[in-house]
């Protein structure tokens, strides 16, 4: 086709230019899917990018665009940062995975990292987080410290990155505490503060006094704040404002180390297609600090499950576990593919309700 | 699945916190709307009231301070909609648009700094004794001071409405602005009053959310209330008491759905999450027998020509 | 002091939209500047780019990716504001026009047969004719207002996008994630470029139809004849015969059609893919643009030039100079008040102000 011709020759002729003017200023971009000042999964991408620029200094040049809709305009912000020279593109959300591909043929000599979504190419890597460790981490504390064995858990929509969250959670709540009850309130939002702290006052008005959240406001963190009682995590960024309690730990995005990485490869030509999926261990997935409303006994436990998540000898979806329907998905001893888990669609045994389809 | 674990009296009380902003924001929209104006830049004005009122509460420490600025933030916003409709008579509709586009964008902005913080607490009047009886008492007599003061404001609109000159002239105008200028009303002059009224409700409403609902400033947290309080001034036909009414009801879907969920019941989220929605089209087709209540000139640009 | 002028300024109508684009370079430029960037390069970035920039062969047919939608929805929302009927659910109105375009074509999937496009079309506008029907019947049966049904109907509509991207049309090779297959490799649903590199799929072509008609329809058609006396002189057109509410069924149907074809020649061109956040505010931003091009067919067709320029040259300011979304926006909100504002000067006179003795 003559216009991918036309844009891979504007591309090779502006990357010749920028080379020889600057010569080895790498450019890396970044789009985004929501406003840096939305305080929870683009914001932790944007410290990521300032992170980036920290550890290069001089050597690196980031640009980013905010709030780009998924569909055509991502795929024309990628395309304007590829003609404009970048180096490395990071595409944050997983609804722009198609435009990544499509616009990634156009340009084989620029590097994109999608994240959280499957298709890679020569030139498209993936990366994604292993959340359900903390997951883990955070079921355990819960199922430790609720007294009324009602755990709230609010969810956004039910795709497998949150049902693999909930079972994460319940699983290790439920080997501590084998009475605890999970009541999950899917808020069909990606983002709308008022109707989180509405889950979650709801959730604490049916007894629950522990609240998992996986959106991405603090507005549940307030609603159990003036419950009194209640023990909430921090999800996305710490959320330490509310610390010591009610929020007793929380999950951390960080992105930073991979894409300092990620950066240097390309600096060094040493750029090839992966598909990351990193967790507690390469230091993706933080859990943060467990405050001391926290019995240290419990605090111990959790911090010696991360240990072993850390080392590589202990799997959150670790066998025997039924689905929910009793049949058999792990035998004893046996590990979850990543597979199953990246589409995972199933509750596992205990849960009730179904997941909305 | 326990249908008994859903405490009415609970409910009702959060229904209650739910339903504020929207009622804040509607009682302003009314009173525009029956001056024969109509604003839908409501969604800008809140999230501006949202931030003004964080900003200045976080700043001096003092939610009630944070409270006034939100007034001021959403009436000074709601001067634009003035310059353009009342002065430079523009379309209403396109101009109020254009507010919540301006809004949205000057908010984020002027909330650069303040991602992350926890704004300075408003505590809940307690009264000893009353606050304490059961069901009457957390229903009625454990809120936030601003959830009595959006009760009160929809009391003194219905009576000042009702009873007073200024509410008299201030239909006349909504009504037919023609005949009130011929009867030497400055319309222009109500007209912006009612419109600055309209924003400082507006921001208020906003700073509730940003204040004592969530509260934290994040870009966009009306996330779509303004539209849904332009929506309940229809569906109370221009009533105050009704405006009440409508914003528990759609308070009241919302926690209620949520609720459900919780207890297990396994009911379609989505349809549940539209029923607000849907339930509205039916009270207005149920109430549309009841033509007599809307604003004649509403809409109309007014410009003293003789 | 104004005066009202006996007709409207030929002059200014053309002068006010220059002027106004000057004052938000004024003041958008300030405001840049505060913010710390070059205000001549910012606005040059955003004006000058996208169209005459260095990589203009890219954003130029970009243009009519970005304002075809615009304008067809503006067009249709145009009739019927002119005759006083307000549809301001269009956005819902282009959602459901995805969903029913998107559902007919993958029903055949994964067979290739020429008649499946023209099936998605014809079930497009039929998405986004019954949605504003619905606020039209209900006008005219129970007198309804039409804004405030319109508006809900949106709210539905985006529930309606979540549950099908979750459910109905969930790619089953997905891998469990929301979203449906993707229309750009399914060849017979496909609406691709008609020329390469051009922009031009059949969106953009059905909305330059669409802007030919609406200008005939106005001016050399009876039925436009009534729908602007209807908006002028209500009580006129009812003595002149026309049918109040097969005016408003005619109206919102129409609208509601073509802004149903918006979201199908979208999702199944540009897009590609129903999802959660398949719709991107379209409908809203319609209703603006059929504002500033003042109702008039190729005014509507300007002014959807001119919001897509703003939006793709934002995108460029933002990477480029590293200003915030948020100054895009507001800076989009200053050129609308100044385009609305101006508008005074085509209609009314200023004069001296000076004491009359009635």
């Amino acid at each position: 086709m003559k216009f991918t011709t036309l844009l891979a020759s504007a591309a090779m002729a502006l990357g010749l230019a920028t080379s020889a003017m600057a010569e080895d200023k790498t450019k890396v971009g970044f789009v985004y899917v929501g406003p840096v000042g939305d305080g929870g999964w683009t914001y932790e991408h944007d410290k990521g990018r300032l992170a980036v620029e920290e550890h290069f200094g001089d050597k690196v040049e980031t640009v980013f665009v905010e709030s780009v809709p998924e569909g055509p305009d991502a795929e024309r912000v990628m395309t304007q940062m590829a003609l404009d020279g970048a180096d490395l593109i990071f595409t944050t959300s997983f609804g722009y995975m198609d435009p990544t591909i499509n616009v990634a043929k156009k340009f084989p000599n620029v590097k994109f990292e999608h994240a959280t979504g499957y298709k890679t190419a020569d030139n498209v890597s993936v990366y994604s987080a292993r959340f359900y460790e903390g997951r883990a981490v955070q079921g355990h504390i819960a199922g430790k410290m609720t007294e009324s064995n009602i755990i709230g858990y609010i969810g956004s929509y039910p795709i497998p990155e949150v049902i693999r969250g909930i079972n994460s959670a319940y699983l290790h709540a439920k080997a501590v505490n084998p009475d605890v009850e999970f009541k999950i309130v899917w808020a069909y939002t990606w983002f709308d503060p008022a109707k989180e702290a509405d889950a979650a006052t709801v959730l604490i008005e049916q007894g629950a006094d522990v609240i998992l959240q996986h959106t991405d406001s603090t507005a549940p963190q307030a609603a159990a704040q003036e419950a009194g009682n209640v023990v909430t995590f921090g999800q996305a960024s710490d959320m330490s404002e509310y610390a010591p309690f009610p929020r007793v730990s929380s999950i951390i995005d960080n992105w930073a180390p991979y894409y300092i990485a990620r950066t240097q490869a390309v600096m060094d030509g040493s750029w090839e297609t992966v598909n990351t999926w990193d967790g507690i261990r390469e230091g993706m997935v933080e859990i943060g600090e467990i405050s001391d409303r926290v019995p240290a006994d419990v605090k111990e436990e959790a911090l010696a499950m991360k240990a072993a998540m850390a080392a590589g000898e202990y799997h959150p979806f670790t066998g025997p576990i039924n689905k929910q329907d009793g049949s058999v998905w792990l035998a004893e001893g046996e590990v979850a593919d990543d597979g199953t888990l990246a589409g995972m669609n199933f509750y596992v045994e205990g849960l009730e309700g179904e997941i909305p389809q | 699945m326990d249908l008994g674990e859903i405490n009415p009296v609970l409910l009702i009380a959060s229904l209650m916190v739910a339903a504020t902003p929207l009622l804040l924001a509607a009682i302003g929209e009314l009173v525009v709307e029956k001056a024969g104006v109509l604003n839908l830049g409501v969604e800008g004005m809140m999230i501006v009231g949202a931030i003004s009122g964080f900003a200045i509460s976080v700043e001096t420490g003092s939610p009630w301070l944070g409270f006034i600025a939100a007034a001021i933030g959403g009436a000074v916003l709601s001067l634009l909609f003035v310059l353009l409709t009342q002065v430079a008579l523009a379309n209403q509709v396109a101009s109020g648009l254009a507010l919540t586009l301006f809004g949205l964008g000057f908010s984020a902005l002027m909330g650069q700094g303040y991602v992350g913080i926890k704004p300075p607490d408003m505590a809940d009047i307690h009264i000893p004794v009353i606050s304490d009886i059961p069901v009457i008492g957390p229903i009625l007599f454990q809120h936030d001071p601003i959830l009595y003061l959006g009760i009160a404001l929809t009391a003194a609109v219905w009576a000042t409405l009702k009873y007073t000159r200024v509410g008299l002239i201030l239909r006349a105008v909504g009504e037919n602005h023609d005949a009130a200028h011929a009867l030497g009303y400055k319309v222009i002059k109500i007209r912006i009053l009612a419109i600055l009224f309209g924003g400082a409700c507006a921001g208020l409403g906003g700073a509730y959310i940003s204040l004592i609902r969530v509260p934290q400033w994040t870009e966009g947290m009306t996330a779509g209330v303004g539209w849904i309080a332009l929506a309940l001034v229809v569906f109370a036909s221009w009533k105050p008491w009704r405006a009440l009414l409508g914003a528990y009801l759609f308070g009241g879907i919302t926690v209620l759905q949520l609720n459900l969920q919780a207890a297990g019941v396994a009911i379609p989220v989505e349809y549940l999450a539209m029923s607000p929605y849907i339930i509205t089209i039916l009270v207005l087709v149920i109430l549309s027998a009841d033509k007599s209540s809307a604003p004649a000139s509403l809409g109309r640009t007014f410009h003293a020509s003789h | 002091m104004l005066e009202k002028r006996p007709q409207p300024s030929k002059m200014w109508s053309y002068a006010t939209p220059l002027v106004a684009v000057i004052a938000t370079m004024v003041f958008g430029g300030v405001l840049f500047a505060l913010l710390g960037k070059n205000p001549v390069e910012a606005i040059g970035t955003i004006f000058w780019e996208p169209l005459f920039g260095e990589f203009a062969f890219y954003y130029r047919p970009q243009l009519l990716v970005k304002g075809a939608p615009l304008v067809l929805i503006a067009i249709g929302l145009s009739l019927g504001f002119r005759a006083g009927i307000w549809n301001i659910g269009a956005e819902g109105q282009y959602i459901m026009g995805a969903i029913f375009g998107a559902a007919a074509g993958l029903a055949f999937y994964p067979l290739e047969a020429w008649f499946i496009f023209p099936i998605m079309v014809m079930a497009g506008a039929l998405g986004g004719w019954i949605w504003a029907t619905i606020p039209a019947v209900l006008k005219v049966r129970f007198g309804t207002n039409e804004i405030l049904v319109s508006l809900m109907l949106v709210y539905v509509a985006e529930q309606m996008l979540a549950s099908v991207s979750l459910g109905l049309l969930k790619n089953p090779e997905g891998f469990g994630f929301p979203g449906s297959r993707n229309l750009q490799q399914y060849e017979s649903a496909y609406n691709a470029e008609l020329i390469a590199g051009s922009g031009m799929h059949w969106g953009v072509v059905t909305a330059l139809i669409a802007v030919i008609f609406a200008y005939v329809l106005l001016n050399r058609h009876m039925l436009g004849f009534h729908i602007r006396l209807t908006g002028e002189a209500p009580r006129a057109a009812r003595f002149a015969g026309v049918n109040p509410a097969r005016l408003v069924l005619f109206c919102l149907g129409l609208s509601g059609a073509l802004a149903g074809l918006a979201g199908m020649f979208e999702v199944s061109g540009p897009s590609g893919v129903v999802s959660i956040d398949f719709n991107v505010g379209y409908g809203f931003t319609a209703i603006i643009v059929a504002f500033l091009g003042r109702l008039h067919p190729v005014g509507i067709l300007l002014a959807g030039g001119l919001m897509a320029l703003t939006y793709i040259g934002g995108e460029i300011a933002q990477s480029q100079l590293g200003l915030p979304a948020a100054a895009i926006q507001v800076f989009q909100g200053m050129l609308l008040f100044f385009l609305l504002a101006f508008d005074l000067l085509t209609n009314y006179r200023i004069r001296a102000a000076r004491s009359e003795v009635a």
